[in-house]
Parts: structure tokens; sequence; C-alpha cells
């Protein structure tokens, strides 16, 4: 088994949802929120890791757990009463628990010197805590969960195989064996539910049931590792039946009132199929728990082709639009209503196929809870760090790609921001700072804000840096949102030392690339003394975009709608040159640059009359207005987004390809480019309208 | 060249033989997607001269490159005679123009030679290797030479 490559990629696909599951319960039992059932259910996640470790041989991770799981074991049991300092080791265990999965996924050695002082405060919980059965057995009037109130207790396990049980080739007799190896054991079969005909027995369908007695046992753990491996396939009930009552779980009432082995048990309770309604009791409590959501695990790659199989449709759809209104038939009318009909419907399958994609931003910022601590840790600060709208759901691609530029902002805002615990109580704050990330979805767009209640931007500061680092010239006159942005130009970094937690030698440059690339924005507010927000503005998907269809120069672009604010259809009144080259629009009392797309694309200059042309007022972050000039509009609508960067490479000022309705190819607009790239493009003026600089693999 | 080496490994060896720049070329056949007709391209800006533009193919924009300019001749004119062959290269579909496709050339691993060594261009630099046709020879296109790593912008 541990040769098999896709039983590891099951095994880690699954760890995944065990450590997400575990960091919340951490997370929830740090917040104060502790009870028998959230302990449970972080014990059940160490546990499920260290069990399945155990098949893949992974020793550092069976060990680490081991520990990690006797200490919770302890704290169910409160044998172990939680207070801030075992909360906080739980919390780090959590982390490498986390950290030994991903070294074992990656076949890398383990970082021992980040394990044994995890490992050593956690045993020492041990040390002081009774360790053996004997000790114990005095505590049991805590009322744990299921502590047992005797060091060999009995305990009664019944379980109904499913017919899948037995056609994944499981044996109910080696179980039994398993069980009966454990200790003294007293079995019995339940055969009431065999038909009374042999026509009618079909000896697959898994109609016994056995009971197991099994005496002398200190918990009910080496009973639920027997069945780690076919808790699926049968329906199991462990249950704690003290020395001197019969009468165990209510559940088991039938059972035992039936007091011969092989007597009828006829209630529903030991139905094989699982988790029908009174096996909840135990067996979701033990084990369904973690299961609790159901969920499909699909290969992205399948997605992905449906994606793109559905972008198709799409194409597809508007080709034949386009072709049978260019048909002219006569009595049309039904038939474009069809066409209607067929676009809904595309566009809804569209939408579906986007939403399997969609994922919640929960597990994206329970990684961050984790940076934060440890940002929190490095820097002697306190912080607390809140999430909000969790649920949020975004594309995929877009969780992913976050996590880089999000935990370099935690890092950042903690470092920087949020100010020594001595300076805050000073300046009259609360000594915890608070970091608020939160995430909510704006009319087709996410907003994500990290917001800090530190020391807000020093402006003059940053001014003084960037002129020292001869970002800017010393007698530039800026505004505060041009400081502000100063903080994202390259080569820029505020921290006097390099601290090695932010200056790592990248800085919030590669923050805004990272975002930039996914089509998203990065906005500042800070005050002083008060704090700071960044908020990222993301498009819902990557897939599809709104966007206007132009004509530039005879070629049909795109131009995105999230960027543009109007278009005008200029006067000659509202233009004035400035030089040669360069023309201004004067729009509502404001001056506005105008930028010759056309130009700009490397098409040859046909001279055309600004006056012909239509003027694209766009925003974007580094510059804050412009206006493109275009040719002709024609249109408004979804394009389906093709990357151009895998089979060729990047091109200045396009952002991606799209397929039109007569199956041609539009090349997309990137607006912030092209509208940064001004000033050097202007600069170099290159003759041919040919930036070498650019110039692609090919 | 270990590239070459790589190629001889295998008994038989398959060819497209074309013409480009008035000159014989070949390309391992395994590299080769499909070949289709000329169509007409959207042209990209800042665009080398050898890059003609992208085209549609069944939903994916694939970019052309003239193989007659890229290999250092004359750009080709291109007409509904010429010919486009889709090759997949690494992780990159890409088209190659050229004038036209002769014929798939089945040859003995041990017939291909390495190209003498004479004064460097840009077409030897992107031959693999050579393959003697009677009177004649043919030139094997190392398509990874010709088109250089993957995803590399230069700066």
């Amino acid at each position: 088994m541990t040769g098999d490559p896709t039983m590891r990629d099951v095994f880690f696909e699954e760890c995944e949802d065990l450590i997400a599951a575990l960091t919340e319960g951490l997370t929830a039992m740090r917040d104060g929120r502790t009870d028998s059932e959230t302990v449970n259910a972080v014990f059940r996640a160490v546990h499920s890791v260290k069990g399945a470790a155990g098949a893949f041989a992974l020793d550092d991770l069976v060990g680490f757990a081991h520990t990690f799981e006797t200490v919770l074991d302890h704290v169910r049991s409160q044998r172990l009463a939680l207070d801030d300092r075992i909360l906080h080791v739980l919390q780090r265990s959590g982390d490498v628990l986390a950290d030994l999965i991903d070294t074992a996924r990656e076949d890398l050695p383990t970082n021992q010197a980040q394990v044994d002082p995890v490992m050593a405060d956690l045993q020492s919980f041990l040390g002081d805590a009774p360790a053996d059965a004997e000790d114990f057995v005095f505590e049991a009037l805590t009322l744990a969960f299921d502590a047992p109130d005797d060091a060999t207790s009995t305990y009664v396990v019944t379980f109904a195989p499913s017919a899948a049980f037995y056609t994944s080739g499981n044996d109910p007799v080696l179980i039994i064996a398993a069980l009966q190896a454990l200790g003294p054991t007293r079995v019995s079969v339940d055969t009431s539910r065999l038909p009374t005909s042999l026509e009618e027995l079909h000896w697959q369908d898994g109609l016994l049931s056995w009971r197991v007695e099994i005496d002398g046992l200190g918990s009910d753990l080496p009973i639920l590792e027997v069945f780690e491996f076919v808790d699926d396939l049968c329906a199991l009930q462990v249950s704690l039946r003290s020395a001197d009552t019969d009468i165990p779980d209510p559940p088991q009432a039938g059972t035992t009132a039936a007091a011969t082995a092989d007597d009828v048990v006829d209630t529903p309770s030991v139905d094989p199929q699982p988790d029908t309604g009174d096996q909840k009791a135990r067996s979701a409590q033990d084990r369904g728990g973690s299961r609790a959501a159901t969920s499909l695990r699909v290969d992205p790659e399948r997605i992905d082709r449906l994606i793109n199989a559905v972008g198709e449709l799409i194409i597809n759809q508007s080709v034949i639009s386009q072709r049978l209104q260019q048909a002219n038939l006569p009595n049309a009318a039904e038939l474009f209503a069809d066409l209607d009909d067929y676009k809904l419907l595309a566009r809804e399958i569209q939408e579906g196929v986007m939403a399997i994609r969609a994922q919640p931003v929960k597990p994206l910022f329970q990684r961050m809870l984790r940076i934060a601590r440890e940002a929190a840790d490095a820097t002697g600060k306190l912080v607390e760090l809140i999430t909000e709208g969790d649920a949020t759901e975004v594309d995929k691609t877009v969780v992913e790609r976050l996590a880089d530029p999000l935990t370099h902002m935690i890092r950042n805002a903690i470092d920087h921001g949020i100010e020594p615990p001595d300076n805050r109580a000073a300046a009259g704050k609360n000594r915890q700072g608070k970091l608020r990330l939160a995430a909510r979805q704006r009319s087709g767009s996410i907003v994500i804000e990290i917001a800090d209640d530190g020391a807000g931007l020093n402006r003059p500061k940053i001014r003084e840096i960037a002129v020292s680092k001869g970002l800017v010239a010393e007698d530039a006159q800026l505004s505060e949102t041009e400081i502000d942005h100063l903080l994202f130009a390259p080569g820029f970094s505020t921290a006097k030392e390099v601290t090695n937690l932010s200056g790592r030698g990248v800085g919030m440059d590669v923050v805004k690339t990272a975002i930039t690339a996914l089509g998203g924005r990065v906005a500042i507010t800070s005050q002083f003394g008060q704090g700071t927000t960044f908020s990222i503005t993301l498009p819902l998907t990557l897939a599809v975009m709104d966007g206007m269809i132009i004509n530039l120069g005879g070629q049909t672009m795109v131009v995105p709608i999230s960027s543009i604010l109007e278009t005008v259809r200029p006067k000659a009144a509202d233009l004035s040159q400035i030089g040669l080259n360069n023309t201004l629009l004067r729009i509502r009392g404001e001056y506005v640059p105008i930028i010759d797309l056309a130009e700009r694309m490397g098409q040859s200059a046909t001279p055309r009359e600004m006056t012909d042309r239509v003027l694209l007022l766009i925003q974007t972050d580094s510059v804050p207005q412009c206006a493109l000039a275009v040719d002709d509009i024609f249109d408004q609508r979804q394009v389906v987004v093709k990357s151009m960067q895998g089979n060729y490479g990047e091109i200045s000022g396009i952002s991606g390809a799209t397929i039109l309705g007569d199956g041609k190819i539009a090349l997309i607009i990137d607006p912030e480019a092209v509208a940064q790239g001004n000033t050097a493009y202007a600069a170099t003026n290159s003759q041919n309208g040919r930036d070498v600089s650019y110039v692609a693999a090919c | 060249m270990s590239q070459l080496a790589e190629l001889q490994k295998s008994e038989r060896l398959e060819f497209v033989t074309l013409v480009a720049g008035g000159q014989n070329f070949c390309i391992e056949i395994k590299q080769i997607r499909e070949i289709r007709r000329w169509t007409p391209v959207t042209v990209l800006p800042h665009s080398p001269d050898h890059v003609l533009g992208v085209i549609n193919l069944r939903g994916a924009v694939i970019p052309i490159i003239d193989l007659a300019a890229k290999l250092g001749f004359a750009k080709i004119m291109p007409t509904e005679r010429h010919v486009i062959i889709i090759i997949a290269v690494e992780d990159r579909i890409i088209g190659l123009l050229v004038e036209s496709v002769s014929e798939i050339l089945g040859v003995d691993a041990h017939t291909v030679r390495e190209t003498p060594r004479g004064p460097e261009d840009t077409t030897t630099r992107a031959i693999l290797g050579i393959i003697p046709l009677g009177d004649d020879m043919t030139k094997i296109i190392s398509l990874s030479a010709l088109l250089g790593p993957t995803n590399q912008v230069a700066a």
C-alpha cells in the first residue's frame, strides 16, 4: 500500500480536510467556545491523521500525532485543564502537524528543530498529568464525555457490515479476530434479518450483524482502529458497559435485553445501512462527524475541461446568432426567440459550472490565522486577527493565488502596522492590536480588506524613503494617494532594518503584481495613528469578463468594462493640444491626458482627427484618469477570456484574447498596462511602434 | 548533441519534410499535431517580424510563426496555398507557416548525422542533424532550439 501513489494522494487530500477541521476546532477553543464536541472533533482529526499516516509508514508524523493525540485525550477527559499555555501549545502543535504533513507529501526530511520543542512542550503536559490507566481511575468523577469509570471496562461493539463491505473484499472474521486480540471477548451474531426461504437469500447482502463484548480495555481507541478502514462500509456502534450494570447506551437496549446469543434483535438499531437515525448516537460522533458535509472530490482538470467546453458553447451561440442575422431569413421572429432561450440556457450552464469552481475563502482565511499568530510571536506584539465573510465564494484559482499576497500583507500589517504593546498603551489604545480580514461580494467583484488599528502610514517618511531611493524626484508634488502607492513601487521597503519577518527581499510590489495578475486592484486608506486599510478588489471569475468591443484601425479588440468610467465623443472645444503629440481632454473642469490606443498597439499612425474618434475614460490604480482614443465602439458583451501566456508569452498592453462570434480572435486590452506604459512609451518613442523590451518568447 | 543522441535511441524515425525559404527541412512526426491551410491571423502588437499573429484553433489561441523568417530567410507572403504545421513543444502549441509540406520520411536512426561544424547562423543553430537522401539531404529542425525556453520574456 505504501507504494501506491494514488492512495497517497487521497491520504493527503483527506489530510487537508482534517487539518481544516483541526484548525477550526482549535480556533473555537481559543475563542473560549470549548465544549466536548469541539475537543472531540480536534481529537478525531489528529487521530485520523495518525491512523492513515501509519498505513504509509510516515513515522515522524505518526510519532508526533500520537503525542498530540494523547494530550488531546487528556484534555477531552478533563485530566488536563485548558489554560492559555496549553491552548498555545495545541495551536502550535496543529501548525507542526500541518507542516509534517506537507513535508511528508513532498518527501522532504522532517525539520526536527521545529518539531522537537513543540513535542517537548506536549510531553511536559503528559509528565504532570497522570499518564497510565491506574491513575485516572480516581478522576472518573469529572464526568468527561466518555471517560471510562474503570480501567478495565467492558466495551460493547455492534457492527453490521453493508453489502459494500463484502464486495470490497472484507471479511467479518478478520475484524472479529482483530477484536479478540484486544482482550477476552464474547461474540454473538444476529441472524434476524435472514430471509426465511433460501430463494430470497443473497449471500452478499449483509444481513448479519455481530455483537462483540470486549473486556479489559482502557479506551475505545483500539476498537476504532480495528474499524479504521471499514468504517464507511458498516454500521458501527461502540459503547461502554460498566462492570456491574448491564444497560449500556440507550440504542443498545434492544440488544442487551435479549439475553441469549443468537436471539432476535428486531429493533432497527442494527440496521446494516450506515448512518440511519438510531445509529447517529455514537457512530456519528465518533467517525461520521468529520464527514458531515457531503462533497464531491473532483479532479480540477475535469472542471477546467467543462469550463472550456462551456466557453466554446457561448462562443458557438454567438456564432450562430450572428450567422442567422446575416442570413436575413423571412419570418425569423420565432427562431430568434428560440435563440434567446438558447442564450439564456448557455448562460445558466456557464454560471452553474463557474459555481463549481467557486470556493469559500474560509480555508484561506484560516491559514492567515496561523500566519498572524506566527508573525505576532516573532515580533512580540499582541495581535488578534478577526475574520469576516468566511463564506464568501471566489474562483478556486483566485483563492489559490491570493495566499501569497495575503500572507505578505498580514505579515506587513503586524510587522509595520501594529505597534508594540507598550507603544499602544502609551497612545491610549488596547495593548492588543486588532487585525481585520474581511471578504464580501460587491456587484460582480470580491472585496477583501485587511485593516489594522495600528499607527497608520507615516506619509512624510514614505516620501522621504522614496526620494532617498530615487523612486521619485525630490521636488515632486505628490498627493496622499500617490504617496500611499509608493509602497507598491519596486525596491521600496519602509522597515529601517530588514526583519526576518517581512523583509525577505520581496516588497509590496510583489503583492501588487500578484493581484494585478488576477485582474484585481489594491487601494489603501490610512489615518495617521488610527490604522491602515488595504482593500483588494477582484473579479468574481477569471474565465468570463464583461467587455466593450471596439474597433482599432480595422482590428476588433476588447476593453474590460470594469475599468471604463464612461465613453465620450469629444467636440473640438473639449480638446487642447500640449506640444506636438499630446492632447488633453477637458471633462467637467478636469484635464485628462489622451492616449492613442492605435499608436500604443503599434499600428502605423494614420492621423485621424480626435473628433472622429471615441474616447474611453478609464481609471486605474496607478494613473488616476486617462482617456483611450479608439476608432469605434461596437458592442458590450460577456467574453470568454483565453490566456495568451501559455503558448506565446506576455504582450505589453494585452491581457489575453477572446474568440468572437465569427470565430476570429480579438485581443483584450489591459488598460492598466496601457496607462502605465504611456509615460515610458512616450520616452522611448520607438520608431516602428515596436517595443523591444516586450518581445515575447517566440 | 544530447538531443541528437536522444533521437538516435529509437531505431526507426519518421519525419515530415517541408520547404521553407526554398530549402528542405524536416520535423519529427511525433511533434506535429496537425497540418492545416493558411487562414488569416489576428495581428499582435509589438511582435517580432517572424510572429504573424494568432489564430483560433478550436477555441485555443495559437501563435503563428513564419518559419522562413525565423530561420533567417525572407518573410513568406502567405497565400491560400501555404500551409501551417501545428506543433506541440513542451507545453506550448504553436503554428509554423511553411511554403509546402512534401512527404513523410521514414529512416533508420543511424542514418541521421550530426550537423557538420561550420560558421553558425540563425539557421544552423536550429538544426538538430541532417539526413542524407540519395543525392540530396534534409535538415532536422530542433523545435526547442528554434523556439527557446517556454514562457521566457526577453528582457
